[in-house]
């Protein structure tokens, strides 16, 4: 008798030995970019960010070391119901373990959901609101590049200090730019300015004068522009010519480096505006951004977006790497990743908040006149440096509810 | 909500500003539609292919605005007439259902090729020098660039709608789709002439894409954009109608420039529920025949 019980236990034994070590080797990762391949952020993330995130697991070394991952990329095309369904669809058939960038705000809350719900990874670089790290927070979502408050903090506090005291906003009418102007505006009320009216446009516009005529006739000093991309260029482009730009300051508070080439020097030098990154920093951003730029289409440097898909996916292949593989359990994942430092030669050292929220800092940079401009793509010239800890939401003001505990 | 009269006259010039081009680009197609029985769904493509080729003109040329005002309609104009005389004839006779969507399958090609070598977010096109600057109006400050656009397109209006209604060769084209054997029978050469109506057409879009190049990005979506408003001013104005589309072009831009003041969301609707309530009253269109 008790010969059979010792074989039974020995048998429960193995089989449990054997399935902890199948666990411990499921080195298999699946990486999903979804973001705008056809639609007005396609340059600034795109085919872009998913080069990042290949060039990521490239220089991760998990390769070398007998891990399989793979990366693929989708088109959410603007819309939150595609994006959310392709999530879906990718955690249901394709065993996905991570999904990264997400430009679209609208398309990122609902994405947001649906990685919750499956217990997936979720690192947005591409969406902009705020609300990732505060009312929608999640356990499996880290919001890495940059967000509402770091842009309005950044460039409302520093304009408004600057004398520019009274704000008329031109807002893109989706959740990025709702969140965009909310933000700005509290940094600017907290800095003693006002806000004498908004008004908000359909997101890819052609056409902005009626808005920028609006604009003008508020007599406000600063017109904050509270869009992105291409809405964001071809209104700088159109209030130079109803002559807006000699009377009142134009803030973009979200610029790319896509959105300065497509307008040309002549129209954006002397916009000031916040990034979190800039390919021509330092030496490690450059010879970084050498290496992109010879894989990018038309030999373009890295934006801010995509470092950020970069530096994400990497620290996420860190912390697995951690956790000996097993990537399918996302919560447990995002919390390694949070408990780890992060270190990368695009963003430096930084940390992650218990909230998801990524900490590094900030730049106040300002568009080079084109006789400043000596190679192409030097667009940018530094004005201030903002820490890390001041860059983002304070964590006492956060409304995420990890936080309450 | 008090009006205010300053920004009110503002609001209707920009309409008017922008009605210039729907009225450009709703003509070329009501030309087409009228004389070839094709929906040309590719007009946005070659609209987006006129700013590509100013803005060509400029940086491999050296030619400058004025030149490829007429130089790209003409360009983009020679590719709709090959367009035409390898696709669009074979199935001038056919459902215009298959015009259609051969034409938009065109057009998502023309896009694809265009974004894939230029990316999606656009080149830069200054606005020539002798248009730089504006002039204070009182009520609002108005680009002479834009004047110029509510000039010369109305100029190039007339021009066309003249040309079709009004001379010899107008008169050939309108028999011709009426009755194209006999026109034929009188020693016209019908098919030739059917190519170059299509070619007018699309010169006609391509110029509205270089009279758009300074204010826009040069964007490969920029047509994409525009051609779903333009085909409701179409429908609006009456299929194939000359004087109806250059009208209703000009009124619809009006209106939305109205509703930007009065409700900002509702500036990409209004003209769709504008459409449907007049092919609620009267499906041929306002001035449409009915056929």
């Amino acid at each position: 008798m008790s010969k059979v019980i010792t074989r039974l236990l020995l048998g429960t034994a193995i089989a449990a030995a054997t399935v902890s070590a199948a666990a411990a080797q499921d080195k298999n990762v699946k990486i999903g970019v979804l973001t705008d391949l056809s639609g007005i952020y396609a340059d600034l993330a795109g085919p872009g960010s998913t080069l990042a995130a290949q060039m990521a697991v490239e220089d991760s070394g998990l390769k070398a070391k007998g891990w399989t991952i793979d990366v693929i990329s989708g088109d959410h095309q603007h819309k939150p119901d595609i994006g959310a369904n392709l999530a879906r669809q990718w955690f249901d058939r394709e065993k996905m373990d991570m999904i990264t960038d997400v430009p679209n705000s609208g398309v990122a809350l609902a994405v947001n959901n649906v990685v919750k719900e499956k217990n997936g990874v979720y690192i947005n670089s591409g969406g902009g609101t705020s609300d990732l790290t505060n009312a929608q927070c999640t356990p499996n979502t880290i919001h890495w590049t940059y967000d509402t408050y770091n842009l309005a903090y950044g460039t409302g506090t520093a304009l408004t200090k600057a004398g520019g005291d009274s704000w008329f906003f031109l807002t893109a009418d989706y959740a990025f730019g709702a969140a965009l102007e909310r933000d700005t505006t509290n940094a600017l009320k907290a800095a003693g300015g006002k806000v004498t009216g908004s008004v908000k446009h359909p997101l890819n516009s052609s056409d902005f004068s009626s808005f920028l005529l609006q604009a003008q006739s508020s007599g406000a000093k600063v017109i904050g522009l509270a869009n992105a991309g291409g809405d964001t260029s071809t209104t700088i482009k159109q209030a130079a010519e109803f002559g807006i730009s000699k009377s009142q300051k134009l803030a973009a508070l979200l610029l790319f480096l896509t959105d300065v080439k497509s307008m040309g020097l002549d129209l954006a030098q002397g916009l000031s505006f916040t990034e979190t990154f800039y390919w021509d920093m330092n030496d490690d951003t450059r010879a970084f951004s050498k290496r992109f730029s010879e894989r990018s289409k038309g030999a373009a440097p890295p934006t801010m977006v995509q470092a950020g898909v970069y530096s994400g996916t990497l620290h996420y292949l860190k912390a697995l790497e951690a956790l000996g593989g097993n990537p399918h359990d996302g919560a447990k994942i995002v919390a390694k990743m949070k408990d780890m430092p992060t270190d990368d030669k695009l963003f430096g050292k930084g940390s992650i908040q218990p909230n998801g929220r990524k900490i590094h800092p900030a730049y106040l940079f300002e568009v080079k006149k084109p006789s400043e401009s000596k190679t192409p793509w030097d667009y940018y010239k530094l004005v201030a440096t903002i820490p890390a800890d001041q860059a983002f939401t304070p964590l006492d003001k956060s409304t995420c509810s990890l936080l309450k505990k | 909500m008090s009006i205010n009269l300053q920004a009110l006259s503002a609001q209707l010039l920009v309409g008017l500003i922008n009605g210039s081009f729907y009225a450009l680009l709703s003509l070329g197609l009501a030309v087409i539609f009228g004389m070839l029985n094709i929906i040309n769904f590719a007009h946005g493509a070659l609209y987006m292919m006129g700013a590509f080729v100013a803005y060509f003109l400029l940086n491999l040329a050296g030619i400058g605005y004025w030149p490829a005002l007429f130089l790209a309609p003409i360009i983009v104009g020679v590719f709709g007439m090959i367009l035409e005389r390898t696709m669009l004839q074979w199935i001038a006779n056919l459902d215009h259902l298959y015009g259609l969507l051969l034409t938009f399958g065109l057009a998502l090609i023309i896009q694809g090729v265009f974004q894939n070598y230029f990316g999606s977010s656009g080149l830069p096109y200054a606005i020539p020098d002798a248009l730089k600057g504006g002039v204070n109006l009182g009520f609002m400050f108005l680009p002479i660039y834009r004047g110029w656009v509510v000039i010369f397109s109305l100029v190039i209006c007339i021009a066309t709608w003249f040309l079709i209604e009004r001379t010899r060769l107008g008169a050939y084209l309108r028999a011709a789709t009426e009755n194209p054997t006999l026109v034929r029978a009188f020693g016209i050469n019908v098919p030739l002439m059917i190519t170059l109506t299509y070619g007018l057409g699309v010169g006609l879009a391509a110029m509205a894409g270089v009279l758009s190049a300074p204010i826009n990005q040069v964007r490969p979506l920029m047509g994409a954009d525009l051609i779903i408003v333009v085909f409701a001013v179409v429908v609006i104005g009456g299929m194939g109608s000359i004087m109806g589309s250059i009208i209703t072009g000009f009124t619809l831009g009006i209106i939305e420039g109205l509703t930007k003041y009065f409700y900002p969301e509702a500036s990409n609707t209004v003209v769709f529920v504008l459409m449907v309530l007049v092919l609620l009253v009267k499906p041929s269109g306002l001035t449409g025949r009915t056929t």
